[in-house]
């Protein structure tokens, strides 16, 4: 059992929790991440590890609730405890021998970006952040970006907040104005990541993306989490999630992750209905 | 005087057509008068060729005689001194090609129910005596035992009994690896699973779970940093492999791992489970041993129309005949020689796949006859599920994360055939790890009899 240290909503979909689980804690690195079970009858979910704390023994994680598991896991509260927690899982991303990274993140993906983005900071790469939102109420983390940022750009879908657009419009207008990255790194949605690709594929500009498919074990017993990457097999929880976003088959991605949408949905629409409304 | 039926006394199951809709245990088990009847079976030979056949040496006349004289708990504890885990065994055990292949009887008529045997002794313990057992006074060492499946279980609960201080590590977050995940409720309860661990944890035996080894702690911090002085490896091998055709990464495509994991493990066959699984209308699982039995015989009972793929003939299949048997009356049937090349989709999903049509050549060296294509020939089945069930292998995982340790090409770690000891001084391997995908009863052997080396070992040392 691992207790909630803290819990804080970011948005109104967005939750944080800092976690105590001083295993996971002592070995976490940016870019992986653990499942969790919210219950004892609950369902195993993985979620990027968006921060830790090594002495304290906390691991922090950030969700968006979108059914419902993190429906389940938003209900726990501050001293509550969370059934399961087993981590840290995947690889963590390579930052090695990088001096300049453009860091692209979307809606709850955000999250998993900001550590990335903190830990270049820290091992003093340039940072240019680009993070994108649908609306003003849905951001998250700013002040912590901007922070570890050397360039902040916030984009929002309807422009109620920093410049409308998309994060690939902004990503291409610093390219082309003379940007040179050694990588860019984006994290969210399949389908924006698909789109940064499709930029940075113009420029050719090495682009390394989180893959967020299905899991169940977590540990590569399943295969349930399998992509095609450059033509091969790979299992995003032991080979990733961290893959080349040139290799990588993002429709073959996106249909898999539609496997079981009749099943969510039924499990959402049984959920909490206080949420609902917020979940769009 | 000795029972001399020609036949075993029968299971009493319930019925094929009831059955392959529900998950409740098949096979019934024995009365306490079957049971009698049974034992009676049994000649005592002198030489005792059974116990030969039996990878642990259960002292299989020893225990039937027991059983004759209706003394169910002491035959209990004949077994006990040389198996952890009788109630599992007894079910899926392959006794036809073990303790019962030896046996005299089976000469002429059919074996004694050596299997059903122990089955219905350690069921009978466990509905009637609840005592926790006697914890053994501590001597000091600490063991790690990486895994919770049966040669972890085994070797853990022979270091017990004798004093170490014995943790178990487990990745998922409930303990009994393949007996968990894997063995489908229908062959064996999870209930008897969690009561032998239950046996285990009441000797003292620690399982710490969500602990995946080389992510969360590296073997080498169990040494150094936990104060663990010997290790036992038992991780199984638990990675599927794929075909690596065209189509197989399209929706409904499934390893069997995953498919009797969200199963077993997660209970998604369950109406009111938050874990997802696919009903399908009809399902073709590829492969021919216990694991594609199983899968086919689980997509049944989600409703579907099964079919067995394999590119041999029925005489070649892996499975247990008593496996195959089952699944024959539940209404599965089977594709022989027929090898799949694609997987044929739609919007996405799975809709057909194509076989090549095979024959059997010559026997090759090893006297197995060797598939081959029958050119231009091809078949196609449609489905919209297709499970595939054609082996594992062990996870590179500990071997990427353990500076010494040698490993075999495919991934096995290299092991000691006597003792378990691995290239690296104090940890000790068996059972699916070492061997590749192998048997429960022969994982359990290759566990006690680690746990004796590494007895030795510590007090060897503490000397």
């Amino acid at each position: 059992m691992y207790k909630i240290i803290q819990k804080k909503a970011l948005n109104p979909t967005v939750t944080l929790m800092e976690v105590d689980a001083p295993l996971v804690a002592r070995k976490a690195e940016p870019g992986q991440f653990i499942i969790l079970r919210a219950s004892e009858d609950g369902e195993r979910i993985p979620l990027t590890i968006a921060g830790y704390d090594r002495e304290k023994g906390t691991v922090t994680i950030i969700f968006q609730i979108v059914g419902g598991a993190t429906e389940t896991l938003n209900a726990l509260n501050e001293g509550d405890f969370i059934h399961d927690f087993v981590g840290p899982l995947g690889k963590a991303t390579e930052t090695e021998g990088l001096k300049k990274v453009a860091v692209v993140g979307g809606g709850v993906g955000c999250a998993i970006a900001y550590p990335v983005a903190k830990k270049l900071h820290d091992i003093g790469v340039e940072v240019h952040s680009i993070v994108g939102f649908r609306n003003e109420d849905l951001i998250i983390l700013e002040d912590e970006f901007k922070a570890v940022s050397d360039k902040y750009v916030l984009m929002t879908d309807d422009g109620s907040a920093g410049e409308k657009g998309l994060v690939t419009n902004a990503l291409e207008k610093l390219i082309e104005s003379g940007e040179e990255y050694d990588e860019v790194i984006t994290i969210g949605p399949l389908i924006m990541m698909k789109f940064v690709v499709g930029v940075t594929k113009k420029y050719n500009v090495k682009t390394v993306v989180s893959m967020n498919p299905i899991m169940v074990d977590g540990t590569g017993m399943c295969g349930g989490c399998r992509l095609t990457v450059g033509g091969q097999t790979k299992f995003a929880c032991v080979d990733g999630p961290d893959f080349d976003g040139f290799e990588v088959d993002f429709d073959e991605a996106m249909a898999r992750s539609a496997t079981y949408k009749p099943f969510e949905q039924k499990a959402r629409e049984e959920a909490c209905n206080l949420l609902k409304m917020e979940v769009k | 005087m000795p029972n001399m039926s020609l036949e075993k006394n029968k299971m009493p199951s319930q019925e094929p057509d009831v059955r392959n809709k529900n998950f409740d245990e098949v096979a019934l088990g024995y009365t306490a008068e079957m049971a009698i009847d049974e034992a009676n079976r049994c000649l005592h030979c002198k030489h005792r060729p059974c116990v030969s056949g039996c990878p642990v040496q259960v002292d299989i006349p020893e225990f039937i005689e027991e059983v004759k004289n209706g003394r169910f708990e002491e035959a209990y504890q004949i077994i006990s001194r040389s198996s952890s885990l009788p109630a599992v065994c007894g079910r899926v055990c392959p006794q036809e090609s073990q303790c019962e292949q030896k046996c005299v009887r089976g000469i002429k008529g059919e074996p004694v129910a050596i299997g059903r045997l122990e089955r219905f002794v350690a069921d009978y313990h466990n509905a009637n005596f609840k005592d926790a057992p006697v914890k053994p006074a501590s001597n000091g060492h600490k063991v790690a035992i990486i895994g919770s499946g049966p040669s972890g279980l085994a070797c853990a609960g022979d270091l017990a009994k004798k004093g170490y201080d014995v943790t178990i590590y487990e990745a998922l977050h409930l303990a009994g690896g393949v007996l968990a995940y894997g063995i489908p409720e229908f062959r064996l309860p999870k209930s008897i699973v969690q009561k032998e661990i239950d046996g285990l944890k009441a000797l003292g035996v620690k399982v710490e779970t969500n602990v995946v080894i080389g992510k969360t702690i590296s073997i080498d911090e169990l040494k150094d940093e936990f104060g663990y002085e010997t290790v036992f490896i038992g991780s199984g091998a638990g990675l599927p492999k794929f075909m690596n055709i065209p189509g197989e990464n399209l929706n409904g495509v499934y390893s069997a791992n995953e498919f009797l994991t969200r199963i077993n493990l997660m209970k998604a066959y369950l109406g009111d489970s938050k874990t997802p699984i696919m009903r399908p209308k009809s399902a073709v699982i590829v492969g021919g041993g216990n694991v594609a039995m199983d899968a086919a015989r689980c997509a049944k009972r989600l409703g579907a129309d099964v079919t067995i793929v394999y590119r041999r003939t029925k005489e070649e299949l892996p499975a247990r005949a008593e496996e195959v048997e089952h699944a024959e009356e539940e209404g599965i049937k089977f594709a022989f020689l027929n090898n799949p090349v694609e997987v044929i989709g739609e919007n996405g999903w799975v809709k057909s796949v194509k076989c090549q049509q095979m024959e059997l050549s010559e026997p090759d060296e090893s006297g197995r006859r060797r598939p081959v294509a029958v050119e231009g020939a091809f078949n196609e089945i449609e489905c919209d599920c297709m499970i595939m069930s054609i082996g594992t292998s062990p996870n590179p995982l500990i071997k990427s994360t353990t500076e010494g340790l040698d490993t075999q090409k495919w991934g096995g770690i290299i092991a000691d055939e006597e003792t378990g000891l691995t290239s690296r001084e104090g940890v000790y391997a068996g059972g699916d790890a070492v061997t590749g995908a192998a048997t429960v009863i022969l994982a359990m052997g290759a566990g006690k009899a680690a746990a004796k080396a590494m007895d030795e070992y510590m007090q060897n040392r503490a000397k």
